[in-house]
């Protein structure tokens, strides 16, 4: 598989080393098994869903955290729909030259391309950015619907599991290309995390700060076309903007500073996938759907929680100071 | 060396320009309020001084070299009109914010206790050390003009430019807030303001510049406040330029 092959190539982990990592998570996952009575954890699809999703939970809010608070909740929706056209892209060419490629790759490559183009079209046109979104968004959906029409044979038939999600798709190839992902992300994230929270905060003195703005968002662009493609898997390709944004908001309500939001929405990204998934296989319901719905209640429960601790937080501040008496809200 | 020198500057977003020949320059340790009436090309001039728009002609330098490749960005601090509290429900404290004045110290580097020192000093400065740990957007207006003070001191800036910092901050805290632009200034601390309140300027800065499209008047307070420039800037009346009579 080309994909399973380029990805640890750029990362620099060769392949074989990958899936005796895979190996090892398997056996842990087994041994847990025989301990606790999981049934579960017996099965070879889970423990590779088990690792996409902790995976997944990690970068997703990663990414997110960088995306909500500048207002572009909305940017993995439309990465989303790009992804499923470059899925379609995947499998036409596969359908029509008779290659192996795997539909992954090409959602990356096209998820990248759009969302430099988000990037583009609202530099150029000087647009609000949620209109570049809905555009890129509107077009890539017809892409694949047109795409998947032209061959409508075995084509429909494959789609589903990337719109929907499916625990039992996720092959050893797909979790190497994830590992790959998540590698890129959390290095690109921790190499620029000053500039991306400098930019996310305020674009014009980070601009004063010397800071390359429209890189900085390119790159934030480009990250979130990857967390797209790596959770489109698990989660199908609607319901994976959820993943940026649900744990992110439900940190917001719960967490004072950025640092302890980006950590609080990832703890609470990997709690809403690991009951998720673990809901999906007893109850036989589609993950992607779970994991969501899972990832709400939390977010519905952090809101409580932060009504009920925000308020001596604004009660000891008020009057310790003569400004703050003449507090001008 | 000038740490400010605008020569000539024209700039518009469109054809007609918003600025138009204005040639300034601001030495270190000088306090310059720029005053002038709204749309007059005030914000647009600091954006031009900050390197954010390079000018249609003439040229803008900035601790001498030209403004929009600047480089040594740590030794300029920027205070914008307080929209935070509005536009961001960013979950971000006020320790945060003002660690990014290190930020460009550090580059891809990682943030020391050495930048921590330096944030907790310049929260000292401003008087606001007591609120590091709170959420910026739970700040008051006056509160958080301080914080971005203090991101400017952290960076160890110059020079200060604060583009109308008091709007929507309550009279009080005004005071106090031009008191400490004032103390910054004594300790060396070159301050260029644009205000829309001609009042505090006059009080508090050493040179005035008021500004409608070009220059009108470039001096000391004392002066400007004998002259006629702020009518002719702010009012309609017709004035002579030259033999050519401008409305």
């Amino acid at each position: 598989m080309i994909g399973g092959r380029l990805v640890p190539a750029v990362v620099g982990l060769p392949d074989d080393a990958l899936m005796w990592l895979l190996d090892r998570w398997s056996d842990l996952l087994l041994a847990v098994a025989d301990g606790s009575g999981l049934v579960m954890l017996e099965y070879g699809f889970m423990h590779r869903a088990f690792l996409v999703g902790i995976l997944i939970a990690v970068m997703a809010p990663l990414i997110g955290t960088f995306l909500v608070h500048r207002q572009l909740a909305l940017i993995g929706d439309a990465l989303a729909h790009t992804a499923f056209a470059g899925v379609a892209v995947g499998l036409f060419v596969n359908a029509t030259l008779g290659t192996g490629i795997s539909p992954y790759l090409t959602a990356v490559v096209v998820a990248m391309i759009a969302a430099l183009a988000i990037e583009l079209i609202s530099e150029v046109t000087d647009a609000y950015n949620d209109v570049s979104m809905a555009i890129v968004l509107s077009t890539g959906f017809a892409l694949g619907a047109v795409l998947i029409s032209l061959d409508s044979g075995g084509l429909a038939v494959g789609v589903n599991q990337y719109l929907f999600g499916n625990l039992s798709t996720v092959t050893n190839e797909n979790t190497v290309l994830l590992v790959g992902l998540f590698s890129v992300i959390t290095l690109v994230v921790g190499a620029t995390y000053k500039q991306l929270l400098y930019v996310t905060f305020d674009e014009t003195a980070a601009r004063v700060a010397g800071i390359d703005v429209r890189w900085y968002n390119r790159i934030v662009a480009m990250l979130t076309a990857m967390v797209v493609v790596g959770a489109m898997q698990i989660m199908g390709v609607i319901l994976v903007a959820a993943m940026l944004v649900v744990p992110v908001a439900g940190a917001a309500q719960v967490a004072r500073s950025f640092r302890e939001a980006l950590l609080a929405s990832v703890v609470l990204a990997e709690l809403a996938v690991l009951v998720g998934i673990t809901l999906s296989f007893y109850y036989e319901t589609t993950a992607g759907g779970t994991i969501v719905l899972v990832a709400v209640g939390i977010y519905v429960g952090a809101v409580l929680l932060g009504k009920l601790g925000s308020d001596p937080d604004a009660v000891a501040g008020a009057g310790s100071t003569s400004e703050g008496r003449s507090a001008d809200r | 060396m000038s740490l400010v020198e605008l020569e000539g500057v024209s700039f518009g977003y469109t054809a007609t320009p918003v600025v138009r020949d204005v040639s300034l320059a601001v030495e270190s340790g000088e306090y310059v309020g720029i005053v002038g009436p709204n749309g007059s090309g005030k914000s647009t001039l600091l954006r031009i001084v900050l390197g954010l728009h390079e000018p249609d002609s003439g040229s803008a330098r900035l601790f001498d070299s030209p403004a929009g490749a600047f480089a040594e960005r740590e030794r300029v601090g920027y205070v914008a009109q307080d929209v935070t509290g509005n536009a961001t429900k960013m979950p971000i404290t006020v320790a945060e914010v003002v660690l990014m004045g290190r930020f460009p110290h550090a580059g891809f580097g990682r943030i020391g206790p050495e930048d921590r020192e330096k944030a907790r000093d310049a929260l000292e400065t401003v008087g606001i050390d007591r609120l590091a740990d709170r959420r910026i957007t739970k700040l008051s207006g006056g509160q958080r003009q301080r914080a971005y003070i203090a991101r400017a001191l952290a960076g160890e800036a110059d020079l200060l430019v604060l583009d109308e910092p008091t709007v929507g901050v309550d009279a009080e805290s005004v005071d106090a807030f031009f008191g400490l632009l004032d103390g910054l200034n004594r300790e060396g601390m070159t301050v260029l303001l644009v205000e829309h309140d001609i009042g505090a300027v006059l009080d508090h800065a050493g040179r005035v510049v008021c500004l409608n499209r070009e220059v009108y008047f470039d001096g000391p307070p004392t002066e400007f406040a004998d002259s006629d420039a702020l009518d002719r800037a702010y009012g309609t009346t017709v004035r002579r330029d030259g033999d050519v009579t401008v409305a």
